[in-house]
């Protein structure tokens, strides 16, 4: 039975993603671990400030997963909220867990305590990349309704591997804030096919900035997350520099395009105006050629 | 602060930096020893294009002069609001920026940051924010957005956040909160060169910012709550 | 209009306290929606707490409360609430779900 990840709540995503009645919370709602600041801004908290903790198993194996909750302040990373993250990324260097999923769904720093959503943004990606070092992989999962974008969008690239669902979206900046800045001509937020072929799971899928392109199903989610939990993504000198190689030559193919469906075109994506229309299962093949990653 | 007058406050009228469109390279002479600087001038925008030409140059560092200190200089107004950033996968050109300073302290270089003018949200975390320590001048400006910006997007009177930023430094523009919240390590004022020489000695190389925060008593949850997940059953 | 929240309390007596149970959490606080925590509480009371951004709408939260309390007669629960402007129908669906997934829960 299909169970769609874009529609679960983040409790919900956990609950089906990993092995039944695995997952362990740290510091559960009834702790009331919120945030100090939303209250002064007429805001409610809310009991786990956006984020459940924890660990849990995926077949049997030991993982630390965090999953963002979209609905509250559009998934905002603020003190605590980032604190957990924190936490359980460094918990994860000392316990050594098989991998970390982080199940993101966020609209970047939390603007009500923005500063200090931006430091925790900053600590998560220092964490992400300790742990990296450690040896223990980060996955991380976009498939909610909010996409991930601002500081997770950041974070999320920062991580080993990532899965995404065709409708989920990955990118910096949301279409909104590009529209207000630039005017509707350089990015109509309204456009909904634009701006799912500019940030949705296919389009990242193509450019091999996500690893793994599944339909918006908890189960493809788990199957995907099994897929890549053994496959981490090295992060040495000669890794940055392939990493670098292809981000360049991408830049020089899209010199002058601002269109996903020609820069799928010059990538060689063969019928590039079918692809919004295909299932998952039919796009897969079609994307070029990445560099071997081990 | 222009540059220029930076980098010779820092480093002599010969500091050896150039500008090259938004972004400043160079390697300088500090106390008779090189140190490799690299930043962005002008409150460049950091798009995908130059979130690329600063790693460049981080990586090159890294091959051609291992555990050569770097000083990354920082003025930026964030991203670059484009679509053909964003269709390229900027965020994924700035997490590798940031990737390649994590990997210079990883290597020994120590990496220090220096906000000199501005520094703005998204273009700020992936350099200034993955140094070593990050130090900003006293007149710089570090923030995520503008009141007014907040104000509208928050649906809250612009007048209530005023009066809010008075007491809690968490969602108001200004280095002294980031200072009293751990971001920023310290603020340089006076003899330049003296607070640079004095950050390559005392700068941390783990991520102490969160202990910082609650020390300071600008960010009291981070530190806390951080300890609580280690330690929960 | 001063923007904090409303924090409102109502402690009703009830009979038979439900003893131990792990807590429940159902919903979510996003605009028009709310959270419901169900917790253990000493004592026969059942004990609600309420905190909202919609400010005065007390008479209101009195009667989906008493309604509330009518229908199930919780004792020794405490229910607690963050609410960002939901509807009554919406309030009252929550507290329902709440105590449903305690109940399917209850061995």
């Amino acid at each position: 039975m299909n169970l769609s990840y874009s529609e679960c709540s983040a409790r919900e995503r956990l609950a089906a993603l990993l092995d039944a009645g695995s997952f362990h919370e740290w510091l559960p709602p009834q702790a009331r671990i919120t945030s100090p600041h939303l209250a002064q801004l007429g805001v409610p908290s809310s009991f786990d400030d956006g984020v459940a903790i924890g660990r849990g198993r995926l077949a049997g194996q030991a993982v630390f997963v965090a999953a963002q909750e979209g609905a509250f302040m559009g998934g905002g990373v603020g003190e605590v909220h980032g604190a957990k993250l924190v936490g359980l990324l460094r918990r994860a260097q000392r316990e050594r867990p098989r991998a970390v999923l982080l199940l993101a769904e966020s609209g970047g720093v939390r603007l009500h305590e923005a500063n200090a959503g931006l430091i925790g943004v900053s600590e998560v990606m220092r964490a992400v990349f300790d742990l990296r070092a450690a040896g223990v992989p980060v996955l991380v999962l976009i498939g909610g309704a909010n996409g991930c974008f601002g500081g997770m969008g950041l974070v999320a690239r920062c991580a080993d591997r990532v899965i995404i669902s065709d409708v989920g979206r990955l990118a910096m900046s949301g279409p909104e804030v590009i529209e207000a800045s630039h005017g509707v001509e350089e990015f109509d937020a309204r456009d909904r096919a634009l701006v799912w072929r500019t940030t949705g799971g296919k389009h990242r899928y193509l450019l091999g900035d996500a690893d793994a392109l599944v339909d918006d199903d908890v189960a493809a989610f788990r199957q995907a997350s099994l897929d890549w939990l053994h496959r981490p993504r090295p992060m040495d000198l000669a890794a940055l520099e392939a990493e670098h190689t292809l981000l360049a030559e991408r830049q020089r193919q899209a010199q002058g395009c601002d269109d996903a469906r020609e820069l799928w075109q010059r990538l060689g994506v063969p019928e590039p105006a079918s692809v919004p229309d295909l299932e998952v299962a039919a796009l897969r093949p079609l994307r070029p050629a990445l560099p071997e990653t081990p | 602060m222009h540059w220029n007058e930076l980098a010779t406050a820092l480093f002599g009228p010969d500091h050896g930096l150039q500008a090259e469109g938004a972004l400043i390279t160079g390697t300088a002479i500090f106390d008779g020893q090189p140190m490799a600087v690299i930043g962005t001038i002008d409150h460049a925008p950091i798009g995908v294009e130059l979130a690329l030409r600063q790693a460049r140059a981080v990586l090159d560092l890294m091959a051609q002069h291992p555990g050569r200190p770097l000083l990354l200089l920082v003025d930026t107004q964030g991203q670059q609001l484009r679509r053909h950033d964003e269709l390229l996968g900027i965020n994924r050109a700035m997490a590798h920026l940031a990737a390649c300073v994590d990997q210079a302290r990883r290597r020994g270089h120590r990496v220090i940051a220096l906000v000199y003018d501005q520094a703005l949200s998204g273009g700020f975390l992936a350099t200034g924010l993955m140094a070593d320590a990050c130090y900003a001048l006293p007149a710089a400006e570090i923030r995520v957005m503008r009141l007014p910006a907040m104000a509208r997007v928050t649906k809250i009177a612009e007048e209530r956040l005023q009066a809010l930023s008075q007491s809690n430094p968490v969602f108001a523009p200004g280095v002294a909160n980031y200072v009293a919240m751990g971001g920023i390590q310290g603020l340089w004022d006076g003899d330049l060169a003296a607070a640079l020489r004095q950050a390559l000695q005392t700068a941390p190389r783990e991520d102490q910012r969160a202990a910082l925060g609650a020390e300071r008593a600008g960010r009291r949850c981070a530190a806390p709550v951080i300890q609580q997940v280690l330690d929960a059953a | 209009m001063d923007i904090g929240l409303e924090s409102m309390q109502w402690q009703l007596a009830g009979q038979q306290p439900a003893g131990d149970f792990a807590p429940v959490l159902v919903g979510v606080v996003g605009s028009g929606n709310l959270e419901v925590m169900l917790e253990p509480l000493p004592g026969a009371d059942c004990e609600v707490r309420v905190e909202t951004s919609a400010r005065g709408f007390r008479p209101i939260w009195d009667a989906v409360v008493a309604d509330f309390h009518r229908r199930h007669g919780l004792a020794g629960v405490r229910v607690s609430v963050n609410d960002m402007g939901a509807t009554p129908a919406v309030v009252s669906l929550r507290l329902d779900q709440a105590v449903a997934e305690w109940r399917s829960r209850q061995p």
